[in-house]
C-alpha cells in the first residue's frame, strides 16, 4: 500500500495518500479548485488548464487533477494570479462558442454558467469569434449542439472509457476542431453508438441534451460514473 | 542475451576492413567529384548535373582516373547545384550539365576555373566550424563503405568495445552537450534518467519533425549524413540500454526519409544494427516513422502519440518520456543534431567538445541563415559567436545597400533581436536573456523593409494553424492574439487592444499545456519589447512605417479566423 | 495473426495498403502507416478507405476521422491535376509571397487549399518548403518558381493550366 504524505495547501496542513493529486487532497479538504475537463471516473487529461495550481519552488503553473502530492509540497489554489488567468481562459470558452443561456435548455444547471458566476464574469472582455457551428438532431433520444460545445472532450472519454464505443471523437485541429460522430456522419446514423446516454449525463453544458427538455431543464448527473469506476476497480 | 558470436556476425575487424578496402579502391582515382545531393542542390538540377560529369568522366577516358559522387551540403544552398572535388578541396557552385566537359578538362591543372569557382578562403567557411557537418559534401550520402573509409563508426566500436553504458554517459555529460532541438536540457542527464528508469523495453526517438518555418539543418544531416545520424543513436541505445529506435521524420522530407532507410538497410548489413552490434551482446534496430504534417509533433509526448499511431496531442509531464514514454516505457527522446554530436564527442573526447563555446552553452550550432542576407545557407559556428559576426562576417551583410532591422531566431517560439544586440552571444542563456530562444536553427535576417507587427502576426497565424486544440489557452487564445494582430495590420485596433494583447500573451504564456502554446507569445512579446513604437504607429497614426501593411482603418468584414485551415 | 479483411475492391491499390498493415503486425500503431499507404496509391483518403482501415486495424471509426483530419498531409478530397504551392515559410513571407497568394486567389477565384471549379489545379501553401534562398517560392508540381513576383506567378499558372 501507498505511504501518507503530508503537504500544505493555502497554508491549511493536510494528509494525503502518496499516490493522490492535489485535486483529490483538496476536494476532500473541502479547498475549492475549480475544474471542467475532469470528471471523476474519467482518465485526467489536464486540458482545461482552470485547475492550475502554484506549488512553492516550482516556476510553472500545475494542473492540479494531472499531479500528485509530493511531501512538504505546498499549494496555492486561489491566488490573483489564477484568478485572473481562470476568467480569462472562461471569458474565452465564451467567445469561442456561441453560448447564449437565455435559450439554453442547461441554463441554471451548467458548469460553464456556475464558472462564469464563480470568476465573477458580468461581461466578457474579449471579443466574440461567432464560429458557424450546428446542430446535430439525428439521434431519436438525443441532440448535439456544438454551439454550445467547449471541448472538454468528457463525452469522448466517458463513451471510449466506460460504455467503449467509442463514438465520439475529435476532428481537425486547433480553433477548428470538433467532436465527431463516427465518420463524421449525423448522430442519427451511427452504427456504433449504443444509445446509452453516457455522453449526455457526461457533458458540462447544454451541448448534449435529450429531445422535449426545454429552457433550463436539462440536468445532467454524471455521478452515476464515480458508482462505474469503483465498481470497475472491485472487479480487477 | 548472449555474448555467443556466430559465425555469420561481423565483427570489428571486418570492419575495419571494409574501411580499408573502400580506402584502397578509393586510391586508385586521383580524383574524387562529389555533388551535391542535398534537397537544395537537387532542386537546382544536381541529378543532371552528376549524369552529365559521369558520362563526360566515361567518354573521355577519365574512367580510372576520376570518381563521381553523390556528396553532402557544403552550406551554400544559394549557390547550388554545387560540386566538391578532392583531394584539392575545390569547390564549384551554380553548375549546369554544360560545363561538365570544362569541369573535367580543368582536373589536376593548377589554378580552378575561375567563372565556377567558389573559393572557400572566404569568411563564409573561415569563421564556421564544422562537427555536427564535418565531412560535409565530402562523403558519399548513399554508401555506409565511404562513410567508415572516413573514419565513420569509429566512436561506435570504441563506444561498445571499450566503454561502459556509464562511462559513455559521463564522458556526454561531461562534454556539456545540450538538446539542440531548442530547449538545451542537458543530453548527459537525460540519458542518465533513461538508463537508470525501471522498465523493459526502453526506446530511443530520433525527432526529425522540423517545423519551424525557415529551418532546415535537420533536412541536411538526414539526406548527407544518415550513417553520422544513425551512428549517434546507436551509441545512445548503448548508453541508456535501448533495443528498439525510430526515426520520426516530417512527410514534407521524402529524400530524409529515403536516405535514412537506405542508411537503416546497409548499417544491418554490416551488423551495425540488428542482433549483437559488431560482435557484442548489445542488440538494436531502427526503424522509419513518417510525420504527416503537424508542427506540435515536435513536442516529446505528442511525438510518442505520434507514432502510437494517435492524433499528435502533447499530455502533461511529469511522467516524463524518459521514465513513461513511447507505449510508457522509458523512452530518450533527441533531435537530429543531437545525436549528429555523439561520434565526435566519443571520438575527440569530452574535454575537447567543452573546449569549444561558452561557459555553459558548448560545442557548435548550426543555423539555417535566410532573409534578407547576401550569403544565405546552411552554416555551422562556435556557440558564444555573436550575431554581428554571422551576419556580417560569414552571411557578408544585408543586400542592395538596406539596414539591418533584426534577427529572429526559434521560428514560431523565438523572438527578434534588434540592432542594438547586434553583439548578443549566440549562446542559450543570451538568447534567452533578451526574450528569444536558440530554437532548432532557424536565423532569419530582416532589413528596414520589414514589419514588426506583420512578423508576429505571421507567427501567430502559424501557432493558431498549428494548435492541437486540446487545451484551452493555446486553442482559443491563439486565434484571440491573432485577431488583435491582424486588426493593428489592418488599422482597425485601439489602445486597448494593445493592452488586452499583452494580458493575453501573458495568459498563454503560462497556462497552456505544452511548448507550442507557452511560447507562442515570445514572437509578439519579443517585438513588444523592442518595436512597441512600430505597434504605436500602426494602431495611434494608422500608419505601417516600413509600408508593408494596408492600414484602413474602417472594421474588418469578415474574421479571417473563421477560414479553413484546411 | 488476425485474419486479413477482404479488400474493398479488385482495385490493386488496395493490396499496397494492406501490406503496409500487414507488416506492421495490423497493430492500431500503423494507423498512420496506412493512411499514408491510402494517400499514395488514391490521392487522398474517402469512406471506403477509412472503413477498410479501421476494421482492418480495429480502430474506432471516429479515432481513424480524428487522425486523418488532424494531419495536415492528409487530403479528404481528391485534388487537382495540378498542385500549385505558395510557400508561406518566413523567407518567403517577408519577401512578398502573401501577395502572390492574394493575387493568385483572385485570378483562380478559389482559396487557398482549394481546387478550381474543372479540377484542374490545386491551390496549396505550404509553411516553408525549404528552399529560403529563392524566396518567394512558389512551386507548380514539382518545378520551383524562384523569386516569383505576384505577376509572373499568375502568368505561368495561366500557361500551364492552358496546357
Amino acid at each position: 500500500m501507498s505511504g501518507v504524505v503530508t503537504l500544505k495547501i493555502n497554508g491549511i496542513d493536510v494528509g494525503a495518500q502518496e499516490n493522490e493529486t492535489i485535486l483529490d487532497v483538496a476536494r476532500e479538504n473541502d479547498i475549492f479548485i475549480p475544474t471542467l475537463c475532469y470528471l471523476e471516473g474519467l482518465s485526467r487529461i489536464g486540458a482545461c488548464r482552470l485547475c492550475l495550481v502554484e506549488v512553492k519552488g516550482i516556476s510553472k503553473l500545475l494542473p492540479a487533477c494531472a499531479t500528485t502530492v509530493a511531501e512538504g509540497m505546498e499549494v496555492f489554489t486561489d491566488t490573483d494570479r489564477l484568478r485572473k488567468y481562470r476568467r480569462l481562459i472562461v471569458e474565452m470558452l465564451f467567445t469561442e462558442g456561441n453560448h447564449v443561456c437565455s435559450v439554453c435548455v442547461a441554463n441554471g444547471h451548467c458548469e460553464l454558467q456556475t464558472l462564469a458566476q464563480q470568476h465573477e464574469i458580468d461581461y466578457v472582455s474579449l471579443p466574440y469569434l461567432y464560429p458557424q457551428r450546428t446542430v446535430d438532431a439525428s439521434h431519436e433520444r438525443f441532440v448535439f449542439d456544438h454551439n454550445r460545445c467547449v471541448l472538454c472532450t468528457r463525452c469522448v472519454r466517458v463513451c471510449d472509457e466506460v460504455e467503449g464505443a467509442h463514438t465520439w471523437d475529435i476532428r481537425g485541429r486547433g480553433i477548428e476542431s470538433g467532436v465527431i460522430t463516427d465518420l463524421n456522419q449525423p448522430w442519427g446514423t451511427s452504427v456504433t453508438c449504443t444509445s446509452c446516454g453516457k455522453c449526455v449525463q457526461a457533458c458540462p453544458t447544454g451541448a448534449l441534451f435529450m429531445k422535449g427538455k426545454s429552457v433550463g431543464e436539462m440536468v445532467h448527473s454524471p455521478s452515476f460514473l464515480t458508482f462505474l469506476a469503483q465498481m470497475r476497480e472491485a472487479k480487477k | 542475451m548472449t555474448t555467443k558470436l556466430p559465425q555469420s556476425q561481423l565483427p570489428e575487424e571486418e570492419i575495419l576492413r571494409v574501411a580499408e578496402q573502400e580506402q584502397e579502391e578509393k586510391s586508385q582515382y586521383q580524383r574524387h567529384i562529389y555533388v551535391c545531393m542535398g534537397a537544395a542542390c537537387l532542386a537546382a538540377g544536381s541529378a543532371t548535373v552528376k549524369d552529365s560529369l559521369s558520362e563526360v568522366v566515361d567518354q573521355n577516358g577519365f574512367a580510372g582516373r576520376c570518381a563521381v559522387h553523390g556528396g553532402g551540403c557544403r552550406g551554400l544552398c544559394a549557390e547550388g547545384p554545387t560540386v566538391t572535388i578532392e583531394p584539392d578541396d575545390v569547390l564549384y557552385g551554380k553548375i549546369t550539365p554544360q560545363d561538365a566537359p570544362d569541369i573535367i578538362k580543368n582536373l589536376g591543372k593548377k589554378r580552378p576555373l575561375e567563372r565556377l569557382h567558389r573559393p572557400t578562403d572566404r569568411p563564409f567557411f573561415l569563421r564556421q566550424q564544422r562537427i555536427v557537418l564535418e565531412l560535409a559534401g565530402k562523403v558519399n550520402s548513399e554508401r555506409i563503405e565511404d562513410y567508415i573509409a572516413s573514419g565513420g563508426y569509429k566512436s561506435l566500436l570504441k563506444a561498445v568495445h571499450e566503454m561502459s553504458p556509464v562511462e559513455v554517459i559521463n564522458e556526454i555529460t561531461r562534454s556539456g552537450l545540450r538538446g539542440r532541438g531548442g530547449a538545451g536540457y542537458s543530453t548527459g542527464l537525460k540519458w542518465r534518467t533513461v538508463a537508470k528508469a525501471d522498465g523493459h523495453p526502453k526506446y530511443v526517438i530520433c525527432n526529425g519533425d522540423e517545423g519551424d518555418p525557415g529551418a532546415f539543418m535537420d533536412r541536411s544531416v538526414m539526406d548527407d549524413y544518415p550513417f553520422r545520424l544513425l551512428e549517434g543513436i546507436t551509441i545512445a541505445a548503448y548508453a541508456v540500454g535501448a533495443e528498439q529506435g525510430y526515426v520520426y521524420i516530417r512527410a514534407e522530407y521524402p529524400l530524409s526519409v529515403r536516405r535514412v532507410q537506405n542508411a537503416i538497410r546497409q548499417a544491418q548489413r554490416l551488423n551495425l544494427l540488428g542482433n549483437q552490434i559488431a560482435g557484442t551482446a548489445f542488440n538494436f534496430d531502427v526503424q522509419v516513422r513518417v510525420g504527416a504534417g503537424a508542427f506540435v509533433c515536435g513536442e516529446e509526448t505528442a511525438l510518442i502519440a505520434s507514432i502510437e499511431g494517435k492524433r499528435g496531442q502533447p499530455r502533461p509531464r511529469p511522467p516524463y518520456p524518459a521514465t513513461a514514454g513511447l507505449w510508457g516505457k522509458p523512452t530518450l527522446i533527441n533531435n537530429v543534431e543531437t545525436f549528429a554530436n555523439i561520434p565526435a564527442i566519443i571520438r575527440n573526447g569530452a574535454d575537447w567538445f567543452a573546449s569549444i563555446g561558452t561557459e555553459k552553452s558548448k560545442g557548435t550550432k548550426v543555423f539555417a541563415l535566410t532573409g534578407n542576407i547576401n550569403h544565405s545557407g546552411l552554416i555551422e559556428v562556435p556557440m558564444g559567436i555573436t550575431l554581428r559576426e554571422i551576419i556580417y562576417d560569414i552571411g557578408g551583410g544585408i543586400p542592395n545597400g538596406k539596414r539591418f532591422k533584426a534577427a529572429q531566431t526559434g521560428g514560431p517560439s523565438g523572438g527578434c533581436i534588434p540592432e542594438e544586440h547586434l553583439d548578443i552571444s549566440m549562446d542559450y542563456e543570451s538568447l534567452a536573456g533578451i526574450g528569444s530562444i536558440m530554437g532548432s536553427g532557424g536565423l532569419i535576417v530582416m532589413d528596414e523593409d520589414s514589419c514588426m507587427v506583420n512578423v508576429a502576426k505571421y507567427f501567430m497565424e502559424f501557432c493558431m494553424t498549428e494548435s492541437c486544440g486540446k487545451c484551452i489557452p493555446c486553442r482559443v487564445g491563439t486565434a484571440q492574439i491573432y485577431r488583435i494582430l491582424d486588426n493593428t495590420t489592418r488599422g482597425t485596433a485601439t489602445l486597448s487592444d494593445l493592452e488586452q494583447l499583452e494580458m493575453l500573451c501573458d495568459m498563454v504564456r503560462h497556462t497552456s499545456l505544452c511548448g507550442l502554446g507557452q511560447a507562442a507569445p515570445n514572437p509578439v512579446l519579443s517585438t513588444l519589447r523592442f518595436f512597441r513604437d512600430e505597434y504605436l504607429m500602426h494602431i495611434v497614426e494608422k500608419r505601417c512605417p516600413a509600408g508593408v501593411c494596408h492600414l484602413h482603418p474602417e472594421p474588418a468584414l469578415y474574421n479571417d479566423t473563421k477560414e479553413s485551415v484546411r | 495473426m488476425k485474419a486479413t479483411l477482404a479488400l474493398p475492391s479488385d482495385d490493386k491499390r488496395w493490396r499496397m495498403v494492406n501490406a503496409t498493415m500487414r507488416r506492421h503486425g495490423y497493430s492500431s500503431s500503423a494507423l498512420i502507416e496506412a493512411l499514408h499507404t491510402v494517400q499514395q496509391a488514391f490521392g487522398y483518403l474517402d469512406e471506403t478507405a477509412l472503413q477498410y482501415v479501421a476494421k482492418s486495424l480495429r480502430v474506432p471509426l471516429s479515432r481513424v476521422y480524428g487522425v486523418a483530419t488532424f494531419y495536415n498531409h492528409f487530403m479528404m478530397k481528391p485534388g487537382g491535376t495540378h498542385t500549385c504551392v505558395v510557400c508561406l515559410g518566413t523567407a518567403c513571407y517577408i519577401k512578398g509571397s502573401p501577395q502572390i497568394l492574394e493575387t493568385l486567389e483572385k485570378r483562380l477565384a478559389i482559396r487557398k487549399g482549394q481546387t478550381t471549379p474543372d479540377g484542374k489545379l490545386s491551390l496549396m501553401v505550404a509553411h516553408c518548403v525549404g528552399m529560403c534562398w529563392l524566396a518567394p517560392v512558389v512551386m507548380l508540381d514539382d518545378d520551383v518558381q524562384a523569386e516569383a513576383t505576384p505577376a509572373q506567378a499568375a502568368t505561368k499558372i495561366q500557361e500551364w493550366v492552358s496546357k
